[in-house]
């Protein structure tokens, strides 16, 4: 079964961190990739921009408009994904548990299943 | 010999010929690689320079060469600060031992140590012949994905120190049981295609009847892997009926019925009907008993729902799980009226395992349209489309849904 971990960062949770806990985190999504790599359950994983970056496209009468993100007034935004294949719910649930994120109140990790895929997996 | 027919051949020998290289080497993991290669040179050579006359040798000798070689090098490592000189090396034998070990490779793919989406992984590359690419394309991963979970399969049994021998007594009955499981998850894993890539999946089905075969060959007393063999080839009769051309899902009672594989019926219910005499009766036969009867119908209305119904309750006593329940539901409210069916569903209400699943609100839902109560049925079957992870099935829950709005 395939699953999205999904991370929702606080810009401002991030920048509240001291460097330690800011190189704890790094490092803790590098052995969490690591392990994920080895056991086979990796299918990809993406960091965005930071949400300042974000273009809100929309269309009006048949015209683009461009203005600036992120499009959603929050304070919490998508920072990145693990797509993942593993056994079931429960196993998707305890990979999610082991992401430094999930231990630091202010970010969210989010799992779902996929439901519907295609187009080429990129090989790492 | 052309391509396919090479690629056909290649797989037929992969389990006989890795089997006698365990037999000869021990080390599981590096006789699969070895084989592997040899397999790679094969693919290459025969269809260019013809098949040489005796295949499976050819195999053997080329993939115990890789072994030794293998082994040797190791051993060299270790011993390049040592002055021990390499003792020699076992000359490679000429006589491939013709004994089938296609069993003995199942019981060791469906090791306990393993995850199922391992065991089914190792499965089908060192019984099945195929390789990691096509493996990995038919559960939608990435090759590295797919050559990460077949190699840290191989690292955890050879870490277990298993041994290249059958279990016996309740040890194999056991076993055997996981080596069937593995198999049906093979299958529903081509049967159940929900997106893209459906051609791959259905020849997951198609490779795990094959595999099915050669364990029901080995072992044509044990009325489970008849059973199962049965329920495989029954349900795979279906599967043209069981789509329109545009991918959307036919419930059984509307599927037409003249696209049923008649072969494949005749050939799963005469499995059936000869396992059922025998003496024990286990889950595969009753499904497959299911199977039969739903294609011994000539139309939906001719179902024999009473014998469906018997045989879900013997099931459910035997193996009790809700999903049973929830099938013999269905039989009841046809033999019983709807009523009686959403009275057996409720006994599902507290079950943990059924919370929120699609298929009790799905099955609800249908019921209570029965019932007429089409306010019911429609949030029902609103509720089952947003719980399933099935694109095809939302599909035929909304089409259901809209059909009974109020």
């Amino acid at each position: 079964m395939q699953f999205l971990i999904s991370l929702h960062i606080n810009p401002a949770v991030l920048d509240a961190l001291t460097d330690e806990e800011k190189a704890a985190i790094g490092d803790g999504h590098g052995r969490f990739l690591q392990g994920l790599k080895q056991s086979g359950e990796l299918i990809s994983t993406q960091a965005l921009v930071d949400p300042s970056q974000a273009a809100v496209v929309t269309v009006r009468g048949g015209q683009p408009v461009v203005t600036d993100g992120p499009f959603l007034e929050a304070k919490e935004h998508l920072g990145g994904f693990y797509l993942i294949d593993c056994e079931d719910k429960n196993r998707a649930i305890e990979l999610a548990s082991r992401i430094p994120d999930a231990a630091i109140e202010g970010l969210g990790v989010e799992v779902r299943q996929v439901m519907f895929a295609d187009g080429h997996l990129v090989e790492a | 010999m052309t391509a396919p027919d090479v690629e056909n051949l290649l797989r037929e020998l992969t389990p006989r010929v890795l089997g006698a290289l365990v037999r000869r080497h021990g080390q599981f993991e590096d006789c699969e690689d070895a084989l592997q290669e040899a397999i790679l040179a094969a693919t290459v050579q025969w269809p260019a320079e013809g098949v040489p006359d005796n295949p499976r040798g050819w195999l053997t000798t080329v993939a115990s060469r890789r072994v030794i070689d293998q082994v040797r090098s190791d051993r060299a490592r270790r011993e390049r600060e040592s002055a021990n000189t390499t003792q020699a090396m076992q000359a490679e034998p000429a006589e491939v031992p013709d004994t089938d070990d296609t069993l003995l490779l199942l019981f060791l793919c469906s090791h306990p140590a393993l995850t199922a989406a391992s065991q089914t992984a190792l499965t089908l590359r060192a019984v099945g012949g195929l390789t990691t690419a096509e493996i990995a394309r038919a559960f939608l991963v990435p090759e590295a994905t797919m050559a990460a979970r077949i190699s840290r399969a191989k690292q955890r049994i050879k870490a277990a120190g298993s041994t290249f021998t059958l279990p016996d007594g309740p040890a194999l009955e056991e076993r055997l049981r996981v080596v069937l499981h593995v198999l049906y998850l093979i299958f529903n894993e081509g049967y159940s295609a929900s997106s893209g890539s459906e051609l791959h999946r259905a020849d997951l089905a198609h490779e795990a009847i094959r595999l099915t075969r050669l364990v029901h060959a080995q072992l044509p007393e044990d009325s489970e892997v008849t059973g199962l063999l049965a329920l495989m080839l029954l349900t795979h009769a279906r599967r043209t009926a069981r789509t329109t051309a545009a991918g959307d899902l036919v419930p059984l009672d509307e599927q037409d019925r003249g696209r049923w594989d008649r072969a494949l019926i005749d050939e799963g219910t005469g499995l059936v009907k000869a396992s059922l005499a025998g003496p024990a009766l286990g889950p595969y036969q009753l499904q497959a008993a299911i199977a039969a009867t739903h294609a011994d119908a000539a139309t939906a209305e001719e179902t024999n729902w009473r014998q469906v119904h018997a045989l879900y309750l013997i099931l459910e006593r035997i193996a009790p799980n809700p999903m049973v329940t929830l099938n013999r539901a269905i039989a009841l409210a046809e033999t019983k009226g709807p009523r009686a069916g959403l009275a057996l569903l409720s006994t599902l209400d507290s079950d943990e395992r059924m919370a929120g699943h699609h298929r009790l609100l799905s099955v609800r839902a249908h019921l209570l349209e029965k019932t007429g109560d089409t306010t019911g049925a429609y949030e029902h079957y609103r509720r089952a489309a947003k719980s399933t992870a099935s694109i095809a099935e939302q599909r035929y829950l909304e089409s259901r849904a809209s059909r009974v709005r109020p």
